[in-house]
């Protein structure tokens, strides 16, 4: 699935700190029966954001008008739990490009990247200064550039930089996915499985 | 020579390629789907134009959202229908063997496989599922998958990953009587975390795990996901080419000889390194229970729910909100609790080993009344093995009664839903918020344990009503 190419991001933030959040509450089981890829990012969070009569809950982050923007500053150990690439789907769906961490759960990751949502995971102390900058100043940015590899906090100038696999890094800035690589070699890969029998 | 883990060996003898400063480009051997995480893979597959490079190593079966009971009828619920409507249509247009609802081999992805003799040591498996985990139980490197990797294996029998970290878990000795494998992963959960295998896979090792049956080793591997592990496996040995002789898929005559001899050699090559290891001794591990959201938050049954006065900051709030959405207090017992519902199924534990022993322990006893009890076999072969083994008449007799094949209440797509507030004991792997229905609170145990509560009505020790009190001794 083709995505937009990923550069230069400068957003404001959408702070969810709670830990250990899993793709459960990202996007409940429920809401995996579509056989096409739309609509996900309608039911985000959906157990979080609304009670069971379908209204939108207050104290949830998603429905606080103060916050918005194209990056989600999110808690450790994020995105654990169920495969489902429904998660990602539905933060993508949702209008995010990029989400922040110190630490995230491994195949969220590894979905993230496949279709085009940028994982950064940063230091605890810097994911910190993040959430304390937002809880202050709701409308700091922050810049995501994947090119030098850095996140800057634009208020204060603090940069860290991130690590992301170079080859997962020219697909992001160029809006490819692994598919496209691979069908590419698709004669390397018959000759290997002739090799095998 | 090189000293290789069990790992090093598989994950290197399926490497195509490696793309430089990159991931691995690996072959994989066999590939799962299910109605869920396909109909998009499959949509994606044909928006390119391409199409199912060896459909003959794909297997599919409906298993996520199926109802379990009037299977044989039309699918109710309309999304879910649409769903299994799908993954036929995609089965046949692309020439993929399905395991379709009430046919012989119909169940959860993740039993049958092995069922089938379809899983087999020194394989490389992947599942748009998490728990595909499940299969290394057989020395093979099996992995879930996002639905992404499902469209690149359907079009390219390959994914791109990098190698994973090693981590080997060893636990030696001997679990005791009314002591599961369930309580020995839950075990190890509890000490490593629910994200302390992040990064990894995990190699399990040691007496206490070489000892267990096929059943029982894949219940480990399942839930090697669990602590954050990429997956999980246990070494293939006699006990691995028992239970596989004679599957549907298993090797037969002199191509047998052959592949118990090639399995042979997979093993971890003494003195080969692994990035982490831990050790654990049997005798530390008793029936344990999950008092929080995530699988980590586990303790013994006997034992109490933690303070978290050692707690700060973040942590601190996670246990908080994590003991208010279960409505328990800091430090207090679980024993005695009273319980509303009872869940023996999945691809944890809907094996045919684990409905004997729920079969055994109830055998004679009746279910407490404030219980609703849901056993959902994990297979039509665990099903079929269930009735002829006499198993469905004892529980019949203690007042269950086994519903149809599926994942079921286990993540509660279909209509098997805890109702809000309410508890449920379950041998599934997974306790997060609203995993088993909106609202419900999940306490993950083994299914003595399960069984135990089903009889009691509240948390209760399988070993108090095992009566061998004398043996272990109250502690
Ligand atoms: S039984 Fe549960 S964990 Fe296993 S495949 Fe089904 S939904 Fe996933």
């Amino acid at each position: 699935m083709a995505y937009d190419k990923f550069n230069v991001l400068n957003s404001t933030v959408v702070p969810l700190s709670t830990e250990n959040v899993d793709t459960d509450q990202i996007i409940p089981a429920r809401f995996l029966k579509a056989t096409e890829r739309v609509g996900f990012g309608d039911n985000l969070f959906r157990d979080w954001r609304y009670d069971s009569e379908g209204n939108p809950k207050e104290d949830f982050v998603l429905n606080d008008p103060t916050y918005s923007g194209k990056i989600l500053l999110a808690g450790k150990n994020f995105g654990s739990g169920s495969s489902r690439e429904h998660a990602v789907w539905a933060i993508y769906d949702y209008g995010f490009r990029c989400v922040v961490s110190s630490f995230f759960a491994d195949i969220f990751k590894n979905n993230c990247l496949n279709i085009g949502v940028l994982p950064v995971t940063v230091s605890s102390d810097f994911a910190d200064d993040l959430f304390k900058a937002v809880e202050e100043n709701p409308q700091v940015q922050v810049e995501v550039d994947i090119e030098m590899q850095t996140i800057t906090l634009v208020s204060t100038g603090r940069s860290e930089s991130f690590d992301i696999n170079p080859y997962k890094k020219s697909n992001m800035q160029n809006g490819f996915d692994d598919i496209d690589y691979l069908l590419n070699i698709k004669e390397e890969i018959k000759d290997f499985a002739t090799g095998r029998q | 020579m090189e000293k290789k883990t069990l790992f090093d060996k598989i994950w290197d003898d399926h490497v195509v390629k490696q793309v430089e400063k990159g991931p691995d480009v690996l072959f994989i051997d066999k590939h799962f789907i299910h109605e869920v995480t396909s109909p998009v893979a499959f949509l994606g597959l044909e928006q390119r134009g391409a199409s199912v490079l060896f459909p003959e190593k794909t297997i599919a079966t409906p298993d996520h959202n199926v109802p379990t009971v009037d299977q044989e009828k039309t699918i109710k619920d309309k999304l879910s229908r649409m769903q299994v409507d799908r993954l036929r249509d995609n089965c046949s247009r692309h020439g993929i063997e399905l395991h379709d609802l009430g046919s012989a081999h119909h169940g959860i992805v993740h039993v049958i496989g092995p069922e089938l003799g379809v899983t087999q040591p020194g394989m490389t498996i992947v599942c748009g599922d998490s728990h595909t985990s499940t299969h290394g139980a057989f020395g093979a490197i099996a992995f879930g998958i996002g639905t992404s990797e499902v469209e690149m294996v359907l079009a390219t029998q390959c994914i791109m990953q990098t190698k994973a970290k090693k981590m080997r878990i060893t636990v030696d000795g001997q679990i005791g009587p009314g002591i599961t494998s369930k309580d020995i992963i839950l075990y190890v959960i509890a000490q490593i975390s629910s994200s302390g295998g992040t990064g990894y896979f995990i190699e399990y090792a040691g007496s206490a795990i070489t000892s267990l049956s096929m059943e029982a080793r894949m219940t480990i591997c399942n839930m090697s996901i669990e602590m954050g592990a990429r997956g999980g496996l246990i070494a293939p040995d006699q006990t691995t080419f028992d239970y596989l002789k004679g599957k549907r898929y298993s090797p037969k005559g002199e191509e047998w000889d052959h592949a118990v001899a090639k399995w042979q050699d997979l093993h971890t090559d003494e003195g080969a390194e692994f990035d982490v290891e831990y050790h654990f001794a049997a005798e530390d591990i008793e029936p344990m229970i999950t008092y929080g959201t995530n699988p980590g938050m586990g303790v013994k049954v006997r034992g109490n729910i933690p303070t978290g006065t050692d707690l700060e900051g973040s942590n601190k709030k996670s246990y908080i909100k994590a003991l208010d959405y279960m409505g328990f207090q800091p430090g207090e017992s679980l024993r005695g609790k009273k319980i509303d519902y009872v869940f023996v199924g999945s691809c944890t534990n809907g094996r045919i080993e684990d409905l004997r022993a729920v079969a055994e322990f109830v055998k004679g006893k009746q279910k407490a009344e404030n219980i609703t009890a849901w056993i959902v076999p994990g297979s039509k072969e665990v099903e079929k093995l269930a009735h002829e083994e006499g198993l469905v008449a004892i529980l019949e007799e203690a007042g269950f009664k086994l519903r149809q094949p599926g994942c079921s209440a286990c993540l509660a797509m279909n209509d098997d839903k805890i109702p809000s507030g309410k508890y449920a004991v379950s041998t599934s792997n997974r306790n997060f918020e609203g995993r088993q229905g909106p609202g419900s609170r999940t306490l993950l145990a083994s299914p003595l344990t399960v069984a135990a509560v089903a009889i009691t009505g509240e948390i209760t020790d399988p070993r108090d009503l095992l009566l061998i009190e004398e043996e272990y001794g109250v502690r």
